[in-house]
């Protein structure tokens, strides 16, 4: 027992200490949070967005008049639908590395294109999810904040989109959970992240176990954070229907 | 009573699906500064159509509307300009439920800076005082039965000072005993002068206080006048059979 217990302290000490080899989980984790975090700005607005035009569409393209702001909205509205169907019909490796290695060839800046293209994938996600949302509301809510005298924009952003981004909060949580661990593709295309940390530290001491293990339980120390800081928000909003 | 007419509607239309409903088939009517219009008539009769196209909720197909000699329906006009000066009631109240009571009240008029804050909230105390419910400013929607809702509702539409106010079925999502706390703000309303559209099927109170009752059935008005007209002595065969049935 005391054998195996001498074993694991050598094998601790190869794999992080010496050589200062825990920075690579340190730098990793650093990139994975920033890639996490720009791509979930980026989802959440651009994924909103999209939202917006998907359900405005539904909501008054039958019954509108014929003119420019219809063919507009006809146009982005398809647009909209070519892309949800684009990102979500494909891998995200294959997106990050189409970023990589085509869209973006001339930038070598890994990080800040990983946060783009998770950023832009996810942003399909949201979408579909905050639609969702949108269309939980009532019509009535829509209603009474027009006979109010606010103009389309104003309602959804005031009545209609508070409500619907509390009503999907637990499908955005799990996007974004799910968001955070897919980041862990990036070593793909030579970004430094939690998993490739993990991944160089395996390469050079040959003993996978431990840093293997170490990335596991600091990408679920991270996922439990999120859930528990979700709850709470949960329960704040929560707070109007008692 | 002034005599300036505030809403007059012309040949309004409105179809669904492709023109395959007719909701409306052509309504003229005319409402004047401070009268009380009630519109009555059988469920399918276009008269809820009738008073969500008089602020373009619903679109109308064709027809004009002009409110205080605008005509909304033309394309040039700015409708949300001019549903500021319209207040309306709805069946399922419509509160906002993130929203305090307070904030429902002065969300609008502080939004659209027609007033300040303080100014919004002062003039919303008063409102609710009115209506005896002050003590709930803090509360929220879901805190509230469906009586204190519709109230609450109604001092939502009236913190904008409107000109008029449209109540779509105000009491009918209501239980009976609290029917009669509604229609009592709407009495005291009527009361002031506010210039009034009514759908509803409280007969009592059309008897009571409208000026005028218009009866509607398959997108037409069948027959109007006074609430005496109507209820004591109507003309028409299919408001005979209408009013035989409620009462």
């Amino acid at each position: 027992m005391s054998e195996w217990f001498e074993n694991l302290k050598l094998q601790f000490d190869l794999n992080f200490i010496q050589k200062d080899r825990w920075q690579y989980l340190l730098t990793g984790l650093g990139n994975t949070l920033r890639i996490t975090l720009f791509a979930c700005l980026i989802g959440i607005a651009l994924g909103t967005l999209i939202a917006i035009v998907r359900s405005t569409s539904d909501r008054v393209l039958p019954s509108m008049r014929k003119g420019l702001g219809r063919t507009l909205l006809n146009i982005v509205d398809k647009f909209c639908r070519v892309y949800l169907t684009v990102i979500r019909g494909t891998p995200v490796v294959i997106q990050l590395m189409i970023c990589y290695y085509v869209i973006f060839s001339s930038s070598r800046n890994g990080v800040a294109i990983a946060a783009i293209s998770f950023g832009l994938n996810s942003a399909a996600y949201v979408a579909e999810i905050v639609r969702s949302g949108i269309m939980s509301v009532d019509n009535g809510q829509f209603e009474a904040g027009r006979s109010l005298g606010f103009n389309y924009v104003q309602t959804m952003w005031l009545i209609v989109i508070p409500q619907a981004i509390k009503n999907v909060l637990p499908s955005l949580a799990n996007e974004f959970i799910a968001l955070l661990k897919e980041t862990s593709v990036s070593g793909y295309v030579a970004v430094k992240d939690l998993t490739k940390g993990g991944d160089i530290i395996r390469g050079v001491t040959y003993s996978p176990f431990m840093p293997l293990i170490a990335v596991a339980l600091i990408y679920l120390v991270m996922v439990m954070f999120f859930s528990w800081l979700v709850g709470k928000l949960e329960r704040r909003l929560r707070n109007s229907d008692h | 009573m002034t005599t300036k007419t505030l809403i007059e509607v012309k040949g309004l239309e409105k179809h669904f699906g492709q023109g395959t409903v007719r909701a409306l088939n052509g309504v003229d009517a005319e409402i004047k500064q401070g009268e009380k219009l009630v519109v009555i008539g059988p469920s399918g009769s276009g008269k809820s159509t009738f008073l969500r196209c008089l602020n373009r909720l619903e679109e109308p197909t064709g027809g004009h509307i002009f409110f205080d000699g605008v005509d909304i329906t033309s394309k040039d006009c700015d409708i949300n300009q001019m549903r500021r000066r319209m207040g309306m009631v709805f069946q399922q109240f419509n509160l906002f439920p993130h929203k305090t009571i307070m904030q429902n009240i002065t969300l609008a008029p502080v939004h659209h800076k027609l007033m300040s804050k303080k100014e919004a909230e002062a003039r919303a105390a008063e409102l609710l005082k009115r209506v005896g419910l002050l003590e709930k400013a803090n509360a929220y929607p879901s805190q509230l039965s469906g009586g204190q809702k519709q109230r609450i509702a109604i001092v939502r539409a009236l913190a904008m000072n409107p000109e008029v106010m449209l109540f779509d079925e105000p009491t009918s999502a209501l239980d009976p005993e609290m029917v009669g706390e509604v229609l009592q703000v709407m009495k005291d309303l009527a009361a002031e002068g506010m210039t009034m559209v009514v759908v509803t099927h409280e007969m009592g109170f059309a008897r009571e206080v409208s000026d005028r009752v218009m009866f509607m059935d398959d997108g037409r008005i069948i027959e109007e006048g006074t609430p005496q007209q109507i209820f004591s002595n109507p003309q028409n065969q299919r408001t005979k059979d209408f009013l035989s049935k409620l009462l």
